[in-house]
């Protein structure tokens, strides 16, 4: 941590869940590296795919289940059309944030230099190809094809 | 505190952002520009830079998104025209405050 006095030049983030809760943490931060000229990339693995699969990352939903934050009792949580209902104040909320919907959201990070990668294991047990997946990834790597790209001081990295 | 920019001296918080904007001329933002290696300012610059003073003057909080939306730059020239932050760069160079935002 003493390169550059703790600075950080790189943000390695792994996003591996696909609630909105999550995808949007992981997006802020790495859109949020960008605007202090910290380099970013993203790394989709398992459920974290769902975000860059062009089918479902506009259908993302919050977690009202196993969620204490949502402070509703869990089995309400699961009743049909809690998510939906969660989801859809969640999304006013951040529209008045002037916070983008998810594929905009994609679109600013790649014209702002984020790279965006696909873990190539989730997609094959997804049954995933490339042309299923946003156009404006990076490509399809290997953990390790990723951790080499994280081989620079001040580079940090964070699992979500 | 003060600073001397371009021979005049300004009123500037502990990050060089101009606190009173009135400071503020063309030669100052030369000067803060080529201090944060963004070079020689070119047309396109100076169109931004009014853009943001604009906006700012409007209290229009800024962000990156609404420069993407705003026509007057897309957001990836954006980046290339001030590298390392464009917004806390370009918002510096215009001589007003640095966005509180995370978009």
């Amino acid at each position: 941590m003493n390169e550059y006095n703790g600075e950080i030049k790189k943000m390695m983030i792994i996003l591996s869940k696909a609630s909105l809760e999550n995808v949007y943490a992981a997006f802020i931060l790495a859109n949020g590296a960008r605007m202090e000229g910290i380099e970013a990339e993203i790394f989709f693995t398992f459920f974290g795919l769902e975000a860059i699969n062009k089918k479902k990352l506009e259908h993302l939903h919050v977690a009202t289940v196993g969620n204490p934050a949502m402070h509703i009792p869990t089995m309400l949580g699961g009743l049909p059309g809690m998510e939906a209902l969660a989801t859809s104040m969640m999304k006013k909320e951040m529209e008045k944030l002037d916070m983008p919907g998810v594929h905009e959201f994609l679109d600013i990070m790649k014209a702002s230099g984020v790279k965006l990668w696909a873990c190539k294991l989730a997609m094959e047990m997804f049954h995933l190809k490339k042309e299923d997946m946003y156009d404006g990834i990076g490509g399809i790597l290997t953990v390790g094809e990723f951790y080499k790209k994280s081989a620079v001081l001040g580079s940090h990295m964070l699992f979500i | 505190m003060e600073k001397i920019i371009a021979g005049k001296t300004v009123n500037v918080n502990e990050e060089g952002y101009l606190t009173d904007f009135s400071q503020w001329d063309k030669s100052i933002a030369t000067e803060i520009a080529r201090e944060e290696q963004i070079g020689d300012l070119n047309e396109k610059h100076w169109e931004i830079i009014n853009y943001l003073q604009e906006q700012h003057k409007n209290e229009v909080p800024l962000s990156i998104r609404k420069i993407g939306k705003s026509g007057v730059v897309d957001i990836e020239a954006f980046y290339a025209l001030f590298p390392q932050g464009p917004l806390k760069k370009a918002t510096k160079i215009a001589g007003i405050p640095k966005p509180a935002s995370c978009i």
